[in-house]
């Protein structure tokens, strides 16, 4: 017997871009939300009393229970964890133990600083980084290479404090060429009234130059630094990108073909390494996000790295959630935008 | 990592000592002050909690108090100041505050007999953690409104629950508590029931030289003149203090003219400026003490005999002349120098015969093994690796513990430690606040709980010892009650489970013009009003 019975193709419930968007959206809750647990827990569990941490070492019994209380450590942890969820969602970090001030406001004040900072490192990074790394391995052996390596190396081995603090010596402390530690000088503190935090752009958006150009006098040091340990990164991924894309036979077909050097190396062999190199850059700038804590402590640069560095040191443990999300957002956020670039510049990944 | 730090900033001294091109100086303008200091511990500016050392900085220039020490002349003691004059009742229990005329806050407020009952009033009903300073006097968020009340139209009652040493109290009211706050100003920005709490943590009213233009918290807070201020101008209009992390940091901002004054040299960075032209360096000897002390809980630490001989194999003068050297110095009673009733006595040095012919005694002659607790700061670090080496000598088996502070500081309060290695600084200006965690433990059981008593954390059970010191504190006549501290002291330093060792000494780098720095004393907090430039 045969059946008769034919089914109706099913009908699409959910588009599939909303599929995709739903999906990657719960990505990145669960992710979030994993991240937030363990940091949490891991607050939890260490042998430090946060309550302590806020009441001193001069605190009496009782103001002790009382803030012991109120903190909620009498309750079991997960529910700590889902008073402190529901009160994320509701966008309060609560307050930070060591500033006395919201860890919201507190963030909304470093964070601008590291993101000016990091994205001019960044910018360095690339636009310094790619072309020495493709230069490098097309010159394969000869001194350009070898000094891409050698910086590469350099990059990679010299402690980051160490160069910021022979770089202020020098640039700051004897040439004179650049100002020193902080975002600016006293003089021009508080003169923007900030747009986005970021006083170089506020400076420029409110058309205060002396600002601005005190501003970047300030930054200029800390950012070549930063962006010099992103091209040593950088150039040395490109160069080694590059190398595998030249010694491929489409290469050698290109220029059996005639093609220009210039064309085959920019329009065939990098084009092909632009997806690998986003996701490099991407990881790089993350890690400039939140991982120059000795060069903010060097340069007096109030960024988000060392504010969850001291936080934690002082078992702030409010505060190093509020950056731990921050830092968690960031990530995610940088992957999603690699992937949506791996979209644009292959057609296979659509 | 803070090795690795330290290193650098000794290879950037030694290149800053190297190097032969002269730095190109700056200067800052001459009626503003500007300090790199580590501000990253400011919570708050409200006198009702304020409780730490950057915080007290601010407050001491911002806040009046009913008696206040002159910058000029520390030695003096507490002197009139909101309070132009005050009587002491004859059973003792009562003083009688009569405001001054003529002070005013920087709200354009005038300073009242109300506002200066509801200061007092409202650090005792918040209840934050300085509030002890006041609610030892028996003052309670219940009764207080009946202890301290306004009697006339310029005149305050306090009322203590027992009669105390007239000094006692005044000295306690210099402390940073004892701020006076614009009653008005803060019941207008109250939210609920915090009595101005939340507004008063990022702004000020007080009737000081100064008030709070900015603040950024781990930046830079500012002062402005107090228009209203009822004493001299100051020199200094403004003064910014930035917070700066690292001591070759501001080192190079101090020689570079971009700053006026330098807070946290280390000893390398002071030692650097040696013969460095237009800086100069003012040492000065503050209250913090670095002791050592041993769990009584552990029965080999209990031991008269092995306590002295561990005293005894200490390098004292050691450390203080070689990695401590300009920044502590050698101290070893509980009362800092230049608090009324200090004992200078410093009956043990490095004796490694008399330490160990003292072990030999013990009934522990082989010693054992002793756990240092210890947290993780370089200077501590340090004294626990030399008291390492030097008990090790004795046949201690001696292991570090290091660990943050907070962690070291659960263990202690836990009693939990073998050794403790610690610092410790006074609350307020008055021997008894650290004869009353150093010598007195009023009950030394573990339900007790009494953290905040050192003797406790130590286990070190003192009735006759506390009783001692529970009378210093009463006793009215001011020579006869340092005498009495000083016995107290000498008998702590032969029996007890602690080993003082060093006071601390401040060093504050500046430019050569910068005249008139206080940086407190052992007793208070910094002066910016007096300085000149």
């Amino acid at each position: 017997m045969t059946s008769t019975e034919t089914h109706a193709p099913r009908r699409q419930i959910m588009p599939k871009w909303l599929k995709r968007v739903l999906g990657t959206a719960a990505t990145i809750s669960v992710t979030l939300l994993g991240l937030l647990f363990v940091t949490f827990m891991i607050g939890r569990v260490m042998p430090i009393d946060p309550v302590l941490a806020v009441v001193g070492e001069r605190a009496s019994q009782a103001q002790y229970d009382a803030v012991y209380q109120e903190l909620g450590l009498d309750k079991p942890l997960l529910v700590q964890f889902g008073i402190y969820i529901t009160d994320v969602l509701q966008g309060d970090f609560g307050r930070s133990i060591r500033t006395g001030m919201p860890v919201s406001d507190d963030i909304a004040r470093v964070f601008p600083a590291t993101l000016e900072l990091a994205t001019l490192g960044t910018l360095l990074g690339v636009f310094l980084g790619v072309p020495l790394g493709v230069i490098a391995a097309v010159k394969r052996g000869s001194w350009i290479d070898q000094t891409a390596r050698l910086v590469g190396l350099v990059g990679y081995s010299m402690p980051i404090f160490w160069l910021g603090l022979m770089g202020l010596l020098v640039f700051y402390g004897i040439l004179g060429w650049v100002a020193g530690p902080g975002r600016v000088d006293i003089f021009y503190d508080g003169i923007v009234e900030p747009i986005t935090g970021m006083l170089l752009l506020d400076s420029a958006l409110r058309g205060e130059w002396d600002v601005f150009r005190n501003a970047f006098s300030h930054i200029v040091l800390p950012a070549c630094l930063l962006g010099y340990f992103s091209l040593a990164y950088i150039s040395r991924m490109t160069r080694s990108f590059m190398l595998e894309q030249l010694s491929s036979e489409y290469i050698t077909t290109a220029r059996v073909k005639g093609l220009s050097e210039w064309h085959v190396i920019w329009r065939h062999a990098f084009r092909n390494i632009r997806i690998q190199l986003i996701t490099v850059i991407a990881l790089s700038y993350a890690n400039l996000l939140e991982g120059s804590v000795l060069t903010e402590i060097i340069f007096a640069w109030p960024g988000i790295g060392s504010y969850i560095t001291v936080s934690l040191l002082a078992n702030d443990m409010n505060a190093v959630l509020g950056g731990t999300v921050v830092i968690g957002v960031i990530f995610v956020g940088l992957n999603l935008f690699s992937d949506l670039l791996y979209r644009f510049f292959d057609p296979r990944s659509k | 990592m803070k090795h690795l730090r330290s290193l650098t900033a000794m290879a950037l001294g030694a290149a800053l000592l190297g190097s032969t091109a002269p730095l190109s100086l700056a200067a800052t303008p001459d009626n503003m002050l500007v300090i790199a200091n580590r501000i990253d511990d400011m919570k708050t500016f409200d006198p009702a909690e304020s409780f730490e050392f950057a915080g007290a900085d601010v407050s001491r220039n911002v806040y009046e108090k009913l008696v206040n020490f002159d910058p000029m002349d520390l030695e003096a003691g507490y002197q009139p100041q909101v309070a132009e004059s005050w009587e002491l009742s004859e059973d003792g229990k009562t003083i009688t505050f009569t405001i001054a005329d003529g002070h005013v806050f920087s709200t354009g407020n005038p300073v009242t007999a109300e506002d200066v009952a509801f200061s007092l009033q409202r650090a005792v009903k918040l209840n934050k953690t300085p509030s002890f300073i006041l609610t030892q006097f028996g003052f309670t968020p219940e009764n207080v409104e009946e202890m301290v009340k306004v009697t006339g139209e310029n005149t305050v009652e306090v009322t203590l629950d027992k009669p105390y040493a007239l000094s006692f109290v005044l000295n306690c009211l210099t402390a940073t508590i004892g701020g006076i706050v614009d009653k008005t100003a803060a019941m207008e920005n109250e939210v609920d029931g915090d009595m101005g709490s939340e507004w008063l943590r990022t702004n000020t009213a007080g009737s000081g030289p100064y008030k709070v233009a900015s603040y950024k918290p781990n930046e830079s807070v500012m002062l402005d003149l107090n228009p209203n201020y009822h004493g001299e101008t100051p020199a200094m209009e403004r003064v910014v203090v930035q917070h700066i992390q690292e001591s070759a940091t501001q080192r190079l901002m101090l020689e570079r003219g971009d700053i006026d004054v330098a807070r946290n040299l280390s000893p390398e960075d002071v030692a650097g400026l040696d013969g460095v032209e237009g800086v100069k360096v003012v040492d000065e000897l503050r209250g913090r003490l670095m002791y050592f002390s041993a769990n009584q809980k552990v029965e080999m630490l209990a031991d008269p005999k092995v306590l002295e001989a561990l005293k005894y194999a200490v390098d004292y003068q050691g450390m203080a002349d070689s990695f401590l050297t300009g920044q502590y110095t050698v101290h070893q009673a509980f009362l800092p120098k230049t608090f009324l009733g200090a004992l200078e006595d410093q009956p043990y040095s490095y004796d490694m015969d008399k330490a160990k012919a003292a072990l030999a005694e013990s009934g522990f002659p082989d010693c054992g093994p002793i756990k240092i607790s210890v947290r993780d700061a370089q200077d501590r670090m340090d004294i626990g690796q030399s008291l390492q080496n030097t008990w090790g000598q004795l046949g201690c088996d001696v292991e570090l513990i290091v660990g943050t502070g907070a962690q070291t500081l659960d263990r202690y309060r836990a009693r939990e430690h073998d050794v403790y290695l610690g610092a410790w600084g006074p609350d307020y200006p008055d021997p008894n606040t650290n004869a009353a965690t150093f010598a007195e433990n009023p009950d030394n059981s573990d339900e007790a709980g009494n953290t905040g008593y050192l003797t406790w954390r130590n286990a070190w059970d003192i009735p006759e010892m506390s009783q001692k010191t529970q009378a210093a504190v009463v006793e009215n006549d001011t020579e006869k009650r340092a005498e009495m501290y000083r016995e107290i002291q000498a008998e702590h330093q032969q029996t007890g489970p602690f080993g003082v060792m060093f006071q601390q000494i401040e060093q504050n780098a500046m430019d050569e013009s910068v005249e008139n720095f206080v940086a407190g004393g052992a007793t208070t907090a910094v002066s910016y009003w007096v300085i000149t430039k």
